[in-house]
């Protein structure tokens, strides 16, 4: 099912608008992500497609139909809740088959079906147990067999996994993929956990202060983040900035100047502006086209790589050395990248300054082509 | 020995002032009750042992089965009203009522009585349903159906204690239903529409099952109030006319305290005592209390 919002508005104390002129489009069989820190009103959105909430202004469109009126039952979603919210005093049988039992399917096939979807998420042995009598882990299987029993067109997930541990979370990531993927179902995931949206999604609405910041492919949001917010949200460890100053072509840091390519980045607009680079893209030693000194903070271990903390002209810098390099705090390093790596934004309104180069249009065409 | 009194000792210190109150204004009443029981105190407050002579005075009692059945009638009815409607009113301020303003106000209005003292609250139906012409329902009768007086006390007057209990009573009910409702997490009701559930089903699969705990309190504790409870019936009716509203407990407030039979009373309590035993253990197998306190296993 498509699915398509068009400038909604909601607000909740009619001073502030928690969610503004929002506007979003997911095609047949996508699978989309919301993200963003908490607050965002990724949530409320959620509930807006799911009927819970009704926009202020604006409206709802499943494959083209508009359904702001509609109430949630007649929406034809499945959702899975933070808490998961299932019913306490029934059984997992009974859990899976309450949404069948609502459409008065009939009890053979109702049970039938409530088995198949069990079987689907791998609940098999457990259909006898009440919710309380169950792991966080399978909770959340159930919590998914109730969604999907009634084969929804719309599949809505609610922060699924953070309540699960590190371990689990990893699986169960795994086995809402696979299960979207054999379902083909049109799924929003709302989520706060940038690794959690970059693995599943197809594409990921980046939201802060109740509006989508970036609506792109992970690869996209990764590699060409339109803002400053987008450049510090996505990616660990963090990207690194510097701060700088445009002398014609140039980028003057601290002391020295920097050649740009102008065949990337626009900086006639411009006179601060805030250099970043991803650590992976750092490399110690003067092997790339831009090289700096600095000095050693101090240094993480992570036993595949070493992370070093570096001070450059009073910029933290933070990039992943070999395993088994031997390095004192406040020792002088050199370290360099590659011109490809910037990225570079306005100082003061934080936009990317970037050109609408011609291969990113024909990408995000051919992007979309292929839903 | 030395290890018991070890044992015991920080915990007798802490509960022992708990327990000689409890002992000394709730276990000894019964107790007493039960000992009057068996004797034929009267307005001298002399008293000596006489067995089992006021229970078979009691049994031989004419009026016993119009009292045993005013009572079974009175707390039946009253209890369903309290609870019922306890719960209905609890339904539209909680879950009916979108804004938790308007189900505060509504709650509150239902409380008023409730702070409002026994006699006031009497004074009102008693004024409401009063036989004269200046009774306010026979008022209104006059005025504009030019109707005469008619007595609705005199004539149903166990229609009308019931109808005073049970909306007084039914406010208990809904005090403790809508905090039980309200501490249902909201997801719940949300997965539930989405699901497709409609109203009654969001009642009767997700509210009820929710409420169990407080339902059952709600009821045996209303069941044993209205048993012992006679105020307002002694206020409206005083048991009359010619004990159609008579109840058990009435009963045993008229006999000690009007005829001051003491003794006789208290065999009457104790009778009392015994029926709110047997009905609280039925509704313990009723609501099967024990299952709904076996713990929850986790693996």
């Amino acid at each position: 099912m498509k699915i398509e919002l068009r400038n909604i508005s909601k607000s909740f104390d009619k001073k502030s608008n928690v969610i503004e002129k929002m506007n979003l489009k997911i095609n047949d069989g996508e699978f989309v992500a919301l993200l963003g820190p908490s607050g965002c009103g990724k949530t409320t959105t959620m509930l807006m497609i799911a009927g819970i909430y009704k926009p202020d202004s604006g409206d709802i469109y499943f494959d083209d139909q508009k359904v702001n009126h509609l109430e949630p039952k007649d929406r034809h979603i499945g959702m899975v809740f933070q808490s998961y919210a299932l019913y306490p005093h029934m059984t997992v049988l009974e859990n899976i088959c309450f949404p069948l039992k609502q459409q008065k399917i009939p009890k053979r096939e109702r049970l039938q079906r409530a088995k198949e979807a069990a079987e689907m998420v791998r609940l098999g042995d457990l259909l006898e147990r009440k919710p309380s009598e169950l792991s966080g882990g399978q909770q959340q299987r159930v919590a998914l067999a109730r969604a999907i029993v009634k084969r929804p067109k719309l599949l809505l997930l609610d922060e699924p996994m953070s309540n699960l541990d590190a371990g689990l979370r990893i699986e169960m990531r795994a086995e809402i993929s696979r299960l979207q993927k054999e379902l083909g179902i049109t799924t929003i995931l709302v989520t706060h956990d940038q690794e959690e949206a970059m693995t599943l999604a197809d594409r990921i609405a980046l939201m802060k202060d109740g509006k989508i910041v970036q609506y792109d492919t992970p690869m996209k949001l990764y590699h060409e983040p339109v803002n400053i917010e987008v450049a510090k949200f996505i990616g660990t460890p963090p990207m690194n900035f510097m701060e700088g100053t445009v002398v014609g072509n140039q980028v003057q840091i601290g002391e020295r100047t920097y050649p740009m390519d102008e065949g990337k980045f626009d900086l006639t607009g411009s006179n601060e502006v805030i250099l970043g680079v991803r650590p992976h893209d750092i490399r110690l030693g003067w092997t790339g086209d831009i090289r700096f000194y600095g000095h050693v903070r101090y240094v993480e271990t992570f036993g595949h790589s070493k992370m070093i903390h570096a001070d450059m002209a009073g910029n933290r810098i933070q990039f992943f050395a070999e395993p088994h390099l031997s390095i004192d705090t406040g020792a002088g390093i050199q370290f360099s990248f590659n011109l490809s790596a910037i990225h570079l934004f306005d100082k003061e309104t934080g936009k990317s300054l970037r050109k609408p180069g011609p291969e990113r249009t024909e990408m995000s065409v051919g992007g979309a082509a292929s839903y | 020995m030395k290890n018991a009194l070890k044992k015991w000792k920080l915990p007798a210190f802490m509960l022992g002032p708990f327990l000689v109150l409890i002992i000394m204004f709730f276990f000894l009443p019964v107790l007493l009750t039960a000992a009057l029981a068996f004797t034929n105190m009267g307005p001298s407050m002399q008293w000596e042992f006489n067995a089992v002579q006021n229970f078979q005075k009691l049994f031989s009692d004419p009026n016993l089965t119009k009292i045993l059945t005013n009572t079974a009638v009175y707390v039946g009815f009253t209890l369903l009203i309290n609870v019922f409607f306890g719960l209905t009113l609890a339904l539209f301020t909680t879950y009916f009522a979108r804004k938790e303003r308007h189900g505060l106000f509504f709650r509150t209005i239902w409380m008023l009585p409730r702070m409002s003292p026994p006699v006031v609250y009497a004074l009102l139906w008693v004024w409401f349903f009063d036989p004269s012409e200046y009774g306010l329902l026979n008022g209104i009768r006059a005025i504009f159906f030019d109707l005469p007086p008619i007595n609705i006390i005199g004539n149903e007057p166990m229609f009308i204690v019931i109808l005073a209990n049970g909306f007084i009573g039914a406010s208990f009910g809904m005090i403790i239903f809508s905090s039980a409702i309200k501490s249902i997490p909201q997801d719940l009701f949300y997965a539930a529409s989405v699901d497709g559930a409609s109203h009654w089903s969001i009642i009767k699969d997700i509210i009820m099952p929710a409420i169990r705990w407080p339902f059952m309190f709600v009821t045996i504790w209303q069941l044993l109030s209205l048993l012992t409870s006679y105020e307002y019936i002694l206020l409206i009716t005083d048991g009359g006319p010619l004990n159609e509203s008579e109840v058990l407990a009435l009963y045993s407030y008229h006999k000690a305290f009007q005829h001051f039979e003491y003794g006789y009373g208290a065999a009457i309590s104790l009778i009392l005592v015994v029926i709110a035993l047997i009905c609280t253990f039925i509704l313990w197998r009723f609501f099967r209390v024990k299952e709904m306190m076996r713990t929850s296993r986790i693996d």
